[in-house]
Order: C-alpha cells, then structure tokens, then sequence
C-alpha cells in the first residue's frame, strides 16, 4: 500500500452535553502504517476511548480528515460507516460482546451474514477464523459454557474472519487474569506478524510493552507518541489453549 | 442479508421467548378470527336477506288502486277500484322500462281435495306473473294465455297447499280440487320459494287465470281489475324510469288534474328490498369495526412487546451494528419479528375464524358465509398491522447510536 492504513489529521470531537461543550478531542494526528501494532494509553477521560471510536468507524470526528485505507471516511454516513466496519475493521471488546445463547461458530459467522455471504461459506470461513483462535474443537459452545479468555478467542476469530486490515481492540484484556492476557497478547502478536494492523486501547503498561508503537493520550491530545522493541509474549508453558480453568 | 437470512433470525429471536411471542401474537389470533366470523355472520345475513327478495321476484313494481272516501273515512289504497283492464294494456303497451305486467287478484277461500280442505289465498292473475316472480315449476304446466282468454278452471297449487290437500310427497298434478263448489283441475305444482322477507308463505297460495277468478271466485265490475298490477322492470336500473312511465300514463288515462294527487298508487319493492339491505349492511359493518378493534388492540400488543424487546436487546443490536448491521439491517430485523408475530397470528386465526363461523352456524342456526376474500383481506390486514406496529421499534432500533447501545447494560 502506497500511503499509511490510517490518516487522522487535526481531528476533534466535541459532545454537547445540554449547555456544556466537552472536548472529547481537541486536535489529534496519527499516521498508523499497515501491519503496525499501536498501543492507545491514557488515564479515562483522556480521550483514548474516543479516538477508538473514531478509528473504529463507529464515531465521525467533528472536525478533521479520517483517511482509512486511503479513503476519506470522516463525512461518511450510518449505511457507509457501517460496512467499513464490516469488511475492513474487526473490534475486539474488554467484555467480549458475544451474543448471548448463541454458539461460538454462530457468533463468528455474524460479520459474514451482514457481508452477504453464503451460509456454507460462512460456516467455512467461521470454522477457519475458530481453528486460527485455537478454539477448532469449541465451535458449537455457548459464550456461557467458556472461560473468559476462550470467550475473548471467539470475539478475536469474529473479528477476523471478514480478513480485515485493521484489529481494533478496547481493553481486550481487561477482564482477564494475567495468564490469559499474555495468551491473547500472544495471539495478538501471531495476527500481526501476518499482517494485520492492531490497534489496542489500554491503560495497562504491561500490555503496552507487547505493542511497536505506544501513543498516549492526555487531555484530547496526543501527548507521547514513541516506537519500542516489542517484548514477545511468551504464554505459560501449562497453560493450555482453549482450556478452561 | 438475505430475506430468508433476516427471516431464520427473527424466529430464533421469536422462540427464545415462546410464551411472551405466543401471547403477543394471541392478539393478532383474537383480532383475524374475529373479522372472519363476524364477516361470516354479516354475509351470511345478507345472503339470507338477499334470498327472500329474490323470491319475491325482482325489479318489481306494484301498482294499487285508488282509496274511497265514504262519510269522513278513507278506505286506504286499493279500496276503490281505479285500475281497469285497459290500463293494464296501456302499461304493456306504452310504458318500455316495463318488462312484464300483470293482474294480481285475490282472495282467500277454502280448498277442498277429495279428503282434506285447506283455506288458502285464491289468486287469479295472467302467465306473466310467474315471469315476474321468477317462479319456476316443480311439475306440471304453467297457466297459459289461452286458460287466461278462455276462462279454464285449472290452478296451480304452491308446495304447502299440496302438503295439506294431497300429503307432503303425494304428486298433485292432475287432481281435481274444489274451490266455491266449482272443480278445478291442477294443471302444476310450483317449484318451493319459502317465506317473503315479511314472513308470508309464498308456497301457501293456489293461483288460475284472472278471468276464471273473476268469473268463479270474486266477481267485481268487469271494466275495472279487483285487485293491484304487479310490473317487473326491463332491469333494476330501469326501475325509476318504470315508475315514472307508469305514474304519467296512468294519470293522462284517468284524467288526473295536474296537481291533483293520483288516484292510484306505485310501491317500489326494490327500494323496500334495499332498505333491508342497507340494514344489515350497517350491521355487518358494524361488527367487522368491532372485530378490526380487536385486530388493532393485538397490533399494540405486539407494538408494546417490540419496544420491551428492543430495549432488552439494547447490547446485541450495539453488537450487530459494530460489525457491520448496516441501520436498515436491524429497521429489517425487528419489522420482520413483529410481521412474523401477525403473520402467524393470521395463519392460525383464520382457521380459528372459520370454526368459530362454522359453530355459530351449526349452534344456533345462523346463516354464515365464508367469503375468500375476506379471508385473504383479514390476513393481509394482519400483516398491515404488523408492519404499522412494528415500525416504530423497529426504527427506533435502528436509530440507536451503536456506541451507546454497546454500553448499555
């Protein structure tokens, strides 16, 4: 690709909250070049959620550019911004939203339904993103009858599996113990050395270590941006793919 | 997404919930089987009403006589004899909306068979009264203009002065009654019509030429007809142009000064026959309002569940939407549960109405009729209701702001 995955320049976002302005945002630029892997720190309030959003296509800037993929999509409307999110992003969450008594194959199948496709092609492409997540064998369990970092495999293979450019994850391992956060780190990192662009939110500086890139956020404003030496994330030797605990 | 794709969602999304959907759509069921049975009573009214005019014949006319007025009392239409024979030629003649005309004479006399009597209505009148009626034979031979012309003493005998001179089954065609000591033979036995819209036994009349009625039975002044002219128009339309003819030959023929009221009078059975009509036009609309009452209350029912379940399902439309539910995918996903909701509901009332028609019919002898289309209106206007009351959930739904709905709890 000839320019960088994402463009943002002097974005802001301003929600009106009745009489009072607040600047979610107030002036960010960013270039992330594909197969980069960013970490989005920042205390709350600082704005990373917002940023998330945007990048994330779930949110228009106020003011600003928003290139993704070399394609301005800051004026976009819902329809437009609701298909980017389909084929070229995959959002990860902290609490996984999976469908509730809905199997694992299922809920990965859920972007392939919107994108049109087959039902046996769906099936083939959710099993696929299921066995690259390590989780081959659980595809027809509900979110209920997995551990927690199972449940984040499932959401990270739902992203996947419309092969998209971007990963978006949200404090994706927030709600998991430190075993599982280096597994899923891990996984992260397997994603990204094929290719994929991740783009991770979080206030942890142990997960910030697994990432190229670290930006911080303060104030609506980017306050550090600096490269790094990733560390590897080296899962615990007895903890066992797709094992519950 | 597919419709099909959009479809297989909505009935899982259904059956998570079996009692609320089912009771939901119980509404629906209420509301289609409702309008179906009480169309199905209303037609059936309309049908039975329809049918006692039609034996009455249709198109009719009748023209009655004038009233006498003898010390202060005024004897009432048809008391003084003004209609003569010749008029009733003129109105054949003369009046073109008129199709048929004849004389209706009568009286009510004993019958005497050769074991049993029977008082019955004595009724002399010409070939074309049958055409008018639209009275047809159950055996025999008609009366003809030559028994008219020639004065026969045949009759033709009605169904239940059969059943009470000959026995229910007996065939009376070719007996001999007596009616004022004079034989007559039966020449016919008319074809069953039942009872007029007043409750009169059509088949309890004997009927002959008028002119034998008027030698035999009741005499009278031979230039005036003793009795009313039954007329049938060429066709309903011509019914007012009929009258019309009739009204402006008569009073030229009688002299009637201009202003003066006629000395005779013109009774117009269609409009009587569509008033009647109208009567229980007004009841069936009536009770189909009702019964689309209740399909309406069932349409909030389901409007009122939508907005629990959009709001219950809040985070997975949040979810749907993060990974790429376009809004007209989700508009798509709940208008489709709430049609499938009435769509089902029409499917099982309609049978449900049918019964309920069929029940009311056999119970209490209510004439129902079932009309197909109403049926597949019923079912249409379900599916109306699904969409009209779905639509507001399901736009709210697709309104919501996927970030806000991924946050809700």
């Amino acid at each position: 690709m000839a320019g960088p995955l994402i463009e943002v320049e002097h974005i802001a976002k301003i929600y009106r909250m009745g009489e009072v302005e607040v600047h979610a945002l107030r002036d960010v630029s960013l270039a992330i070049v594909e197969g980069e892997s960013i970490a989005v720190m920042g205390p709350s309030g600082s704005g990373k959620s917002t940023l998330m959003n945007i990048l994330g296509c779930l949110d228009r800037p106020s003011r600003g550019n928003y290139r993704l993929a070399g394609r301005e999509v800051s004026q976009l409307d819902r329809n437009a911004l609701a298909r980017l999110r389909n084929r070229t992003l995959g959002f990860v969450f902290q609490n996984f939203n999976l469908l509730a008594r809905t199997s694992a194959l299922e809920n990965v199948e859920l972007p392939l339904l919107y994108a049109g496709l087959s039902g046996r092609e769906r099936r083939a492409r959710a099993r696929e993103a299921l066995a690259r997540v390590g989780l081959g064998e659980r595809a027809h369990h509900h979110p209920n009858q997995m551990s927690g970092g199972q449940q984040q495999r499932v959401a990270i293979a739902r992203a996947l599996v419309t092969r998209p450019q971007l990963i978006v994850a949200d404090e994706p391992t927030g709600n998991l113990d430190s075993r599982t956060s280096v597994e899923i780190m891990a996984l992260f990192q397997e994603l990204g050395r094929n290719g994929i662009t991740l783009l991770l939110v979080t206030h942890e500086a142990d997960i910030a270590r697994y990432a190229a890139r670290v930006v911080v956020m303060r104030d609506g404003r980017v306050q550090s941006d600096q490269r790094q030496q990733p560390v590897e994330a080296v899962p615990a030797p007895e903890a066992e793919a797709g094992e519950a605990p | 997404m597919s419709p099909f794709q959009v479809l297989r969602v909505a009935i899982r999304a259904l059956l998570r919930n079996k009692l609320r959907s089912f009771l939901t759509t119980l509404g629906v069921i209420i509301g289609v089987s409702a309008v179906i049975a009480m169309v199905a009573i209303g037609e059936g009214a309309k049908a039975r009403v329809a049918e006692a005019f039609a034996s009455m014949g249709s198109n009719i006319l009748i023209v009655l006589s004038g009233s006498t007025t003898a010390g202060g009392a005024r004897g009432g239409f048809g008391s003084m004899p003004t209609l003569t024979w010749e008029d009733l030629k003129a109105i054949r003649a003369e009046a073109s909306a008129v199709r048929y005309a004849a004389p209706q004479l009568r009286s009510n006399s004993p019958v005497v068979s050769e074991d049993q009597n029977w008082t019955t209505s004595i009724n002399g009148t010409s070939p074309e009264y049958f055409q008018i009626r639209g009275w047809a034979l159950a055996s025999g031979s008609m009366l003809s203009q030559s028994d008219v012309d020639s004065g026969t003493k045949v009759v033709l005998l009605g169904q239940t002065v059969v059943a009470k001179l000959f026995g229910a089954s007996a065939d009376a065609v070719g007996q001999t009654v007596r009616i004022k000591n004079f034989p007559f033979q039966v020449v016919g036995v008319l074809a069953s019509k039942g009872q007029s819209p007043m409750g009169h036994d059509y088949d309890d009349a004997v009927y002959m030429p008028h002119s034998t009625f008027q030698a035999k039975i009741q005499g009278g002044l031979q230039k005036f007809i003793p009795g009313s002219i039954i007329v049938s128009a060429a066709s309903s339309d011509d019914v007012p142009r009929a009258e019309r003819q009739i009204r402006n030959l008569l009073r030229d023929r009688h002299r009637v000064p201009v202003g003066a009221d006629d000395d005779f009078s013109i009774r117009n059975l269609a409009e009587m026959a569509s008033a009647r009509q109208e009567g229980v036009e007004t009841i069936t609309t009536l009770l189909l309002a009702i019964a689309a009452v209740s399909l309406l209350v069932g349409g909030i029912g389901i409007m009122n569940i939508m907005l629990v379940s959009v709001t219950e399902r809040t985070r997975e439309i949040g979810i749907r939407m993060a990974v790429g539910a376009r809004p007209r995918d989700v508009l798509a996903q709940f208008l489709v549960e709430s049609l499938t909701l009435t769509a089902f509901g029409g499917v099982v009332g309609v049978p449900l109405g049918v019964l309920a028609a069929n029940l009311l019919s056999t119970r209490f002898g209510w004439p129902v009729l079932l009309r197909m289309d109403i049926i597949v209106i019923a079912v249409a206007f379900s599916g109306v209701v699904g969409v009209a009351f779905g639509m507001y959930p399901a736009q709210k739904a697709a309104r919501l702001d996927p970030i806000d709905a991924l946050r809700f709890e």
